[in-house]
């Protein structure tokens, strides 16, 4: 097993004491096989017990370890050692306001999937006794992908459009509506058209599509939105142009 | 929250992108090759004529050119805002207005053809 020294730097803030962020560094032992995560673990456990950040599986499942890493938006405990130079940057997530050190406010973001009713609505009513509502695999494959998010918060960091337009629902929330009103089970799609097809729903976004290039569970939240935008465009027409249609 | 006017202009411009992607690469080796000098008899100045003197090839002229300068326009919206140009109002009426201007052109010329 083989160890490198590896200067982490680290950006601190502790609003009781400090004006402004700083940077600090770390010389931390790191061995081959290590990510990001470990390296502030150990800085954690050998060097400075005051150091805050998220984490909990270490495993890229529970979305909690998002930070800048040398600029990008990544999962702490996705990103290697090995794939880095000798001195690496660590910086909370871009585009959220910061709690204290590497940890940042999310309620703008649980708010914002909250408002996107991301469950299912069923069509009618059923009782218990009239059974289960099946689903085909096939009719699985239309929104299993966008099932796959980990709410780790990194396409709203790589997103220029949130950074500049804060009101902007962004990309994990539409994505999350998308899948919802994928599913043949789902019967709410109106109501979650009313938020999403808004001006600060998807037509805040410009397919940048960096949402889809940083995101770690592949879900591709860009092409989400690209089919978001259409169907609401069709919307838009049969309301508009045929409103004898009834969707 | 209003559900948003935008799809009108984005429609045309997803539209009008899907015809360009398909169209330009044609245009770029078409000249190309009539800067070699080989021009198919059907590119002659003739038998063009003759398809935009016809009405349905006028539909297909004015469809092409109708939907590549609004797709050219909201791109160029949404590229000056990339640029931090944030006047978006300003600048989506302006490209708006070429566009149609464009447009009324486009239908007027090949009514006289
Ligand atoms: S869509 Fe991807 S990047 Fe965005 S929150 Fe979900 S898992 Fe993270
Ligand atoms: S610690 Fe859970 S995703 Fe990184």
């Amino acid at each position: 097993m083989s160890e490198r020294q590896i200067q982490l730097e680290v950006l601190r803030y502790n609003p009781e004491t400090d004006s402004e962020p700083r940077l600090q560094t770390y010389s931390v032992p790191c061995l081959n096989e290590w990510v990001v995560l470990d390296a502030l673990n150990y800085v954690k456990d050998n060097l400075d017990t005051t150091l805050s950040y998220r984490w909990s599986c270490h495993m890229a499942v529970c979305g909690s370890c998002g930070m800048m890493i040398n600029g990008e938006p990544k999962l702490a405990c996705k990103a290697f050692i090995r794939e880095y130079a000798d001195q690496i940057r660590v910086e909370p997530l871009a585009n959220f306001p910061i709690e204290r050190d590497l940890v940042t406010a999310v309620e703008d973001f649980i708010a914002k999937l909250a408002s996107v009713k991301p469950y299912l609505i069923p069509k009618e009513d059923k009782p218990i006794e009239a059974g289960e509502f099946k689903q085909t695999p096939t009719e699985l494959k239309k929104y299993k992908q966008y099932t796959l998010c980990i709410n780790c918060m990194l396409c709203y960091a790589a997103c220029p459009q949130y950074g500049l337009v804060p009101e902007f629902l962004g990309p994990a929330a539409i994505a999350l509506a998308h899948r919802y009103n994928q599913d043949s089970r789902d019967g709410g799609r109106d109501q979650r058209q009313e938020v999403i097809a808004s001006h600060e729903g998807v037509w805040e976004c410009s397919f940048v599509g960096a949402c889809s290039e940083v995101c770690p569970k592949h879900v591709d939240p860009a092409g989400a939105l690209q089919q978001v935008k259409i169907a609401s465009t069709i919307d838009w027409y049969k309301e508009h142009l045929m409103p004898w249609v009834k969707k | 929250m209003a559900k948003s006017n935008k799809p009108i202009v984005w429609g045309l411009f997803a539209a009008g992108g899907t015809i360009t992607a398909f169209l330009l690469p044609v245009v770029v080796l078409l000249t190309l090759f009539a800067a070699l000098g080989m021009t198919p008899d059907l590119f002659t100045y003739e038998y063009l004529h003759a398809f935009a003197a016809n009405w349905l090839g006028k539909l297909v002229i004015f469809g092409v050119i109708f939907l590549s300068l609004w797709h050219a326009a909201h791109r160029l919206r949404i590229t000056m805002h990339d640029f931090g140009l944030r006047q978006d109002l300003w600048i989506a009426t302006t490209v708006y207005v070429l566009a149609a201007l464009g447009t009324i052109m486009t239908f007027f010329y090949l009514l006289r053809i």
